[in-house]
């Protein structure tokens, strides 16, 4: 397993199961995501991966096994559970920003209630974000009169306002029309570059190969390959991932 | 023709009808709040106990709430609220009667408001590691009032009406005035009418105003 220059493991999981009544969507998945480290998960709808990446902070409950984020092992509801959600970002497929608050304020929030910080400061560092992500003129508005790109690289911003360890990405660009999915995978590419630790579920080939250091192919709920994007794209070795390829590379 | 309205207080008894309408309206929009945040609070204590309040007092008919007030809460077991005179104890009665009855209501507005913010939102405010309570105060409560000031007006203005029942303990409101008219003058119709007006003054610019507001607010998604 590649592992980057003096990567320790930041979220292990171990023999985890879920069930969706009868659908095992988890079958004793093992994971190691080292600290630095980009893994993208990739596989067929329903294999299993959203779930994964859920499951990480405990948006999902698991029915089995064992999810630990930096040494310690998830909490079970309440307050500890929000304080390790802090330290998790997360962005959704449909962005879920706050309807109701303005982008700033959509980015100021946790600062303010989870990490006690004041007003100002958190305002300064809010808008130095949306300016990271190339929304900084935005501030203002509401997140309605925003493209979904932008709605996305606000939900981006809110996310490291927060000063995650990881950053999980679950789907980010499958809800974009076709011409704003570079505007947000090169703020993710960008995030990769400076080193974020990031697990990111898509359907884009091209941010695997170019951003992954690894790629971990799912199907039926279970990791069926955990390897290289080289290595995955070029020499795959299950039939699964073969079958899975020749769908999506060739057309 | 309105000679006979001479010596009779009507808009004193308007008035009351206006603090009763008034204390009751707060009192409830905050323990319908509270009810609500039970209903859909993770403790299944508080759901059970929100659930069941719900259920019983909304169908239980307001008369006998109010009646019970004044019977059993106070001759029976002596709750007298703090004070001393007995018009006050009455009125003071009246409002927690009220309260008691139309929270139960503006509990089940707030909860049909609370299901229109969509979940990922709820999950985002999760994530980024904010408590149940803060969920609740920061992101679903303020969108789930914007989404049902309308229903929440709707409330309001059965409970304006509602007041009448108050009569029955003796609060000296606008329907225990008209009932010592229409017993004391032969004027039924227009007494009626005097006092259909009246609470039309109420209520309809009520509606109208958080009609309005109700579009002001609305969260645009």
């Amino acid at each position: 397993m590649p592992v980057p220059d003096g990567g320790d493991a930041l979220v292990v999981l171990r023999g985890v199961d879920k069930h969706f009544g009868t659908l095992h969507v988890l079958q004793s998945i093992d994971l190691t995501i080292h600290r630095g480290e980009v893994v993208v998960v990739i596989g067929p709808s329903g294999s299993g991966k959203s779930t994964l990446c859920r499951a990480i902070n405990r948006l999902e409950t698991i029915d089995a096994g064992e999810i630990v984020v930096d040494g310690r092992p998830l909490p079970a509801e309440g307050r500890e559970l929000a304080a390790l959600r802090a330290d998790v970002g997360m962005v959704f497929q449909s962005f879920n920003l706050f309807a109701h608050k303005t982008v700033l304020d959509n980015v100021t929030l946790g600062q303010i209630k989870v990490r006690k910080k004041e007003r100002k400061k958190a305002e300064e560092r809010a808008r130095s974000l949306l300016d990271r992500v190339g929304v900084a003129s935005q501030a203002d508005k509401y997140p309605a009169q925003l493209s979904g790109g932008q709605q996305q690289r606000v939900a981006i911003a809110r996310a490291l306002a927060m000063d995650p360890k990881v950053m999980l990405f679950d789907e980010p660009t499958s809800a974009l029309d076709p011409e704003m999915i570079n505007e947000v995978l090169e703020v993710m590419r960008q995030l990769a570059r400076d080193g974020m630790t990031m697990v990111v579920v898509t359907h884009e080939m091209g941010f695997a190969r170019s951003a992954a250091n690894r790629v971990v192919f799912m199907a039926d709920g279970r990791i069926v390959e955990e390897t290289t994007p080289d290595e995955f794209f070029h020499n795959p070795r299950s039939d699964r991932a073969k079958d899975f390829l020749s769908k999506i590379l060739h057309h | 023709m309105f000679d006979f309205l001479q010596g009779y207080d009507l808009l004193g008894a308007f008035w009351v009808t206006v603090q009763l309408t008034v204390y009751s309206a707060i009192g409830s929009l905050v323990w319908g709040t509270l009810l609500a945040a039970m209903r859909v609070s993770p403790v299944p204590l508080m759901r059970g106990f929100g659930t069941a309040y719900v259920n019983i007092v909304r169908n239980i008919p307001l008369t006998v709430i109010i009646v019970f007030t004044s019977l059993g809460l106070f001759q029976t077991l002596g709750v007298s609220l703090g004070a001393e005179r007995f018009t006050t104890i009455n009125f003071r009665l009246a409002v927690l009667g009220l309260t008691a009855y139309t929270s139960a209501f503006v509990c089940e507005a707030l909860r049909s408001g609370i299901n229109t913010v969509p979940l990922g939102q709820v999950e985002a405010a999760r994530a980024i590691g904010l408590s149940f309570p803060q969920v609740l105060r920061l992101i679903v409560l303020p969108q789930a009032f914007r989404s049902v000031v309308a229903p929440l007006a709707n409330v309001l203005i059965a409970l304006t009406k509602n007041t009448t029942v108050a009569a029955t303990i003796g609060v000296a409101e606008a329907a225990l005035l008209m009932r010592e008219m229409i017993e004391n003058e032969a004027q039924l119709l227009l007494i009626s009418a005097i006092f259909a007006v009246g609470f039309l003054c109420l209520t309809l610019p009520t509606g109208l105003l958080l009609g309005w507001v109700a579009k002001k607010v609305a969260v645009k998604r």
